[in-house]
């Protein structure tokens, strides 16, 4: 259509209604809430990602480079605190999924916007307890928080972490809280549940795991902080506790959350490989259940971190078992995504390479998963750099990959602006390549028997080691260049119009920025989604 | 140049051909899918690429194969089926050691590894074994969890405090290989580290000998059994004998029957009110904090050499 | 008195429907579908807890069972009976809203928070004052020299534990239902609107669920009477 040649920014949208720093942080629509989540992970992002720069530069040397062991360990500590809860386990659901949920849904808001802008200062408040215990001296326990190492053993700022991880949780509770009735309650008329698009499911999934599993890790974290400060021993085997009982209440709730990074970004896939391929997605229906199958199984699962902790070989074969399961329906959704692109006319723009990238590393990364689910495989790599490398690719060359692509995709959507990118699909490829180079030696270094976690090591592994930092040199250098042409584009992009993607989807339908409701009227739905085959039709008629 | 650049370390265990084996069938399985997804998605983007930006969608757009989802469905099911029992195979037996396994002990604290033998030999961060002959490791902490990991043996167990784990391995090749500690436990973590070396029977009874400063560890615990008083009860009938104890199962005062093994023995030294044996009062004071882990595996040594109902476990 | 009440009565029906909702079926749907989401999510906090007392309780019997017979489990079940009470007044509060019925409503949300109060009242003050002074407090002040102490007090950490964080939700509902009863007074319930009232409802029936959890776990398993 003519107007797509010389979009307009509408006169009026989401940024520009209200202005002062009081419109922003008391607001309640959840888009600007998207925009306070978006400025805060990406602050996180970057501290967590110094945290990294400076374990690879240690790591460059057998003896260590640059800090002590102590220092080493607080910094592994905060790098997994930081990114697992303040940036991946929020990223999509806080920022693009607050933003498209309502829109998508073709409602005006969440259910329950004030409950979200509480999330977002429960989030800060969290975020605060952390920064507080880094820069007050740093928590060297590791994400995990294993007992009674960190009961016991150590003085660093453990309560103060862990509380903060605690509070921080609370908001992922309410997020989850508010997506699930949103999505049940407030579709636009004629959305039924098979209308929807797939990012919906995947983030309906999260969402129960949101619900089902945080609880469980903050009774956890609880548990370590009342017997930090009463000493009573819960977790103290001198005092009869059990620090196994610690690892299962933990992992019962961190092995889903694992499935909480992931299934956004699948659902982002999803949405992408159909836009830039103009196609209809294949097998819709199987992509939905599976969905909803990885949250299910991802609940029975968690012993798998636990094979060798002493638990009994019984637990252990039926944990290897159900792990073996959850791969299943991650497999078919890879299979899915490939079949929606044969036949289709496929683009080559970021988000579409972000996708593509996803897709190819995140079946290494499922893969080598297979490998820790196989009890015997497990034995050997358990705690070594095998893991890492396989929590990386999922992580980094998948969760991270697929909310640059969705930031990529819907930036035109939150912003009313185009990002340049011929910079951006170079920034994709140096990401891709520094990634690869980053954490595809690791999977060597691991089955050699590197250890995680070592700030020293012994000299035959320093090759590899020096290969992974210059790896990740270049990464970082992929995630610096967007951050620049974003904040330029927020001024002087090109004007990006409803629909510069020609893409379907009611978040389409409204103008780039969104007006404060969303739409102007409320759209009513009365077909499947990604109806490219409809529009091929209607192009071939006319 | 093979060692300069080595993918695997050295196999040095008969587990560790097993386990490398069901890992090459796992890692042609990932070459595979990997390279089937990367050819695929590649050629799919460059054969259906978009030829103009005004080009419409696809016209007849396939959608839905259920005969193609159930291939991907089931083909991947049967491969992680294969995956599974293969690898529970091995798992099951690397978690049974022989009956005839050499027993060594060892105790982990922040940040080394004490080693003992039993005939009272000890070592720092080090473990020397004989070669082809089944080693049974009894390990314990005395803080943090820790991991006694061997790469070349492809065996590792995590060490917990109060408590007993145990892994078993059977060297096959002479030399020296890593030893790491695999769970982090804090400031010295990565230093705590140290060799196994595997050596010919004859060097390994020379070094056994060499350097024992005292009696063998069933001797050192019979003195313990003495020094601590044990004698005044379990040598008198007030408490149960010792004699032909070990493995024998032990009917308790609730009914339970238990077997008396390693554990049993540490926590009826340790916690003695929490397994009462049927027929005998509940009297036994706890000599936790009296004696140390190693004398409790002194002890436990004392206790199998007055007769067990397993055969003998090796050197004395 | 009549004037004020003129003053705040409700004559636009669409009034009190938020304005991302279309209508107040939805909006109340919401809400319900809402709360019962939270309360998923408190079942699954107090499970967490209560799994790992019932794995130490498995290990620790004899103790769990002398520890729990150091409860005073008549005042336990007085206090239950003053929570199954308040359930009741907090239903007919729910009652009196969708019938409209102001004073009734106040009197009766009053109700509920005098006899959640006593709840407390009997919790801090008398038994774990008591426990405190006994003894029996692990951290603070704990004394008990009996067989197995040790696991005594693990067992007496799950009591604190159990029965504070039972405490705090109940505190938490005192201040929701204190901010209700202040919106009751002001007349913003109406047959047509009294969602939070009911919600309420549902949550302090929840916390007097996990007490009749609590109560058997921690004072009735094993102990004599």
């Amino acid at each position: 259509m003519s107007s797509s040649e010389f979009p307009i920014m509408p006169r009026v949208h989401y940024l520009n209604a209200d202005y002062g720093i009081k419109s922003w942080l008391l607001t309640t629509d959840h888009k600007r809430i998207a925009w306070l989540y978006l400025i805060s992970i990406t602050f996180f992002f970057s501290i967590g990602g110094v945290a990294a720069a400076l374990m690879r530069l240690n790591l460059l040397e057998p003896q260590g480079m640059l800090v002590e062991p102590e220092t080493y360990n607080k910094l592994f500590s905060i790098h997994g605190i930081i990114m697992v809860f303040f940036f991946l386990v929020p990223s999509i659901p806080a920022v693009l999924g607050n933003f498209l949920i309502p829109i998508m849904l073709g409602a005006r808001d969440v259910a329950f916007p004030r409950l979200n802008l509480l999330s977002w200062y429960v989030f800060m408040t969290g975020g605060s307890f952390v920064l507080y215990a880094l820069i007050a001296g740093g928590v060297d326990t590791g994400w995990t928080f294993y007992t009674p190492l960190s009961t016991l053993y150590l003085n660093t700022h453990v309560m103060a972490a862990a509380g903060g991880v605690f509070i921080a949780g609370f908001s992922s509770i309410l997020t989850g809280l508010n997506f699930v009735v949103t999505i049940h309650k407030m579709r636009a008329p004629g959305l039924t549940w098979f209308r929807l698009p797939l990012f919906i499911w995947a983030m309906y999934a999260t969402s129960i795991i949101f619900i089902i599993g945080t609880p469980v890790v903050a009774i956890s974290l609880a548990l370590i902080v009342i017997e930090r400060i009463f000493h009573v021993g819960i977790f103290d085997p001198a005092l009869g506790g059990d620090p196994i009982l610690f690892q299962h209440l933990f992992w019962f709730y961190s092995h889903p959350a694992v499935y909480v990074m992931i299934l956004p970004s699948m659902g982002v896939v999803s949405e992408i490989v159909t836009a830039f391929s103009r196609k209809k997605i294949f097998g819709y229906h199987f992509i939905a259940f599976s969905s909803i199958a990885i949250a299910v199984i991802g609940f029975l699962v968690w012993g798998h971190h636990m094979f060798v902790s002493g638990q009994s070989i019984y637990a252990g074969l039926v944990f290897s078992a159900l792990s073996m399961a959850v791969a299943i329906p991650s497999a078919v959704k890879v299979f899915n995504w490939t079949a929606t692109l044969y036949k289709g006319s496929i683009s080559y723009e970021a988000p579409m390479l972000y996708a593509l990238g996803f897709i190819g590393l995140f079946t290494i990364g499922g893969l080598t998963g297979l490998y820790l689910a196989t009890t015997a495989i497990d034995q050997h790599v358990h705690d070594t750099y095998f893991v890492i490398a396989h929590f990386h690719y999922i992580m980094v060359g998948g969760a991270v990959m697929g909310y640059m692509g969705g930031i990529h995709y819907w930036w035109p959507k939150i912003s009313g602006r185009l990002y340049p990118d011929g910079w951006a699909r170079v920034s994709a490829i140096i990401i891709f390549v520094g990634f690869n180079l980053t954490f595809f030696p690791q999977f060597i270094l691991g089955y050699l028997g590197m250890p995680r976690r070592y700030a020293v090591y012994p000299p035959e592994f320093q090759t590899l080691n020096v290969i992974s930092t210059a790896g990740a040199s270049i990464l970082g250098i992929g995630y610096i260049i967007p951050l620049i042409y974003f904040a330029w584009s927020v001024r002087y992009g090109p004007v990006a119009g409803p629909n510069p993607w020609k893409a379907t989807g009611l978040e389409w339908t409204t103008s780039s920025p969104p007006p404060t409701h969303n739409f102007e009227e409320t759209p009513v739905v009365t077909e499947e989604p990604y109806g490219y085959d409809r529009l091929a039709e209607e192009i071939q008629v006319a | 140049m093979p060692h300069a650049f080595p993918l695997f370390p050295q196999e040095a265990s008969t587990l560790a051909p097993a386990v490398d084996h069901l890992f090459y069938f796992l890692t042609a399985v990932s070459i595979f899918f990997s390279a089937l997804i990367f050819l695929l998605v590649f050629y799919f983007a460059i054969k259906y690429r978009r030829r103009s930006k005004d080009e419409p969608p696809p016209k007849n757009q396939v959608i839905n194969n259920i005969p193609l989802e159930v291939m991907w469905t089931v083909i991947p099911m049967i491969l992680v089926a294969i995956m599974y029992f293969w690898g529970a195979d091995i798992f099951v037996r690397s978690a049974q050691p022989p009956n005839n396994a050499m027993e060594i002990f060892v105790i982990g604290k922040q940040w080394m590894w004490h080693v003992e033998h039993s005939n009272g030999k000890r070592e720092i961060n080090a473990l020397h074994i004989p070669v082809n002959v089944p080693i049974k490791l009894t390990m314990t902490s005395q803080d943090v969890i820790h991991d006694f990991s061997v790469p070349a043996f492809r065996m590792k167990k995590d060490v917990l405090p109060d408590r007993y784990t145990t892994e078993w391995f059977e060297a096959t090749q002479t030399g020296k290989y890593h030893l790491f500690c695999d769970q982090y436990c804090g400031m010295g973590h990565s230093l705590m580290r140290g060799w196994v070396y595997v050596m010919s029977p004859g060097d390994y009874q020379r070094w056994l000998e060499s350097g024992v400063s005292g009696a063998t560890m069933a001797a050192q615990g019979e003195t313990l059994y003495h020094q601590f008083g044990c004698i005044t009860c379990h040598g008198t009938g007030k408490g149960p004998s010792f004699n032909g104890l070990f493995g024998k199962t032990v009917k308790l005062s609730d009914g339970q029957a238990v077997v008396a093994n390693d554990a049993y023995i540490r926590e009826s030294i340790l916690y003695p009110t929490s397994q009462i044996v049927h027929g005998y009062p509940p009297i036994m004071p706890t000599f936790k904090g009296q004696v140390s882990e190693e004398e409790v595996l002194q002890l436990t040594a004392y206790i199998k050499s007055l007769g067990s109902k397993e055969r003998n476990t090796g050197t004395p | 008195m009549i004037a004020s009440r003129r003053k705040y009565k409700l004559h636009n029906s669409q009034a009190v429907v938020a304005e991302q909702f279309d209508d107040r079926t939805q909006q109340h749907e919401a809400s319900s579908l809402g709360m019962w989401i939270f309360l998923a999510t408190e079942i699954m906090f107090f499970g967490a807890v209560l799994t790992a007392y019932t794995v130490y309780r498995n290990l620790f019997t004899s103790a769990f069972e002398a520890g729990s017979h150091l409860l005073n489990a008549k005042i336990g079940a007085l206090n239950t009976a003053v929570l199954i009470c308040s359930s009741l007044t907090m239903a007919l509060a729910v009652h009196a809203a969708q019938t409209g019925r102001r004073k009734r409503l106040m009197a009766f949300l009053v109700s509920t928070m005098l006899l959640g109060g006593v709840f407390l009242f009997i919790k801090f003050f008398i038994e774990w004052t008591h426990d405190y002074k006994e003894g029996l407090a692990p951290g603070l002040h704990f004394t008990y020299a009996g067989p197995q102490a040790g696991h005594v007090a693990m067992f007496y950490c799950f009591y604190f534990i159990l029965t504070g964080i039972h405490a705090i939700h109940m505190i938490v509902g005192e201040g929701v239902m204190a901010v209700l009863l202040f919106m009751a007074w002001r007349g913003r319930f109406s047959e047509q609107w009294y969602n939070p009232i009911e919600m309420m409802g549902l949550y302090w029936h929840f916390v007097d669920i996990i007490w009749i959890f609590l109560f058997p776990f921690l004072y009735l398993l094993g102990a004599h009477f």
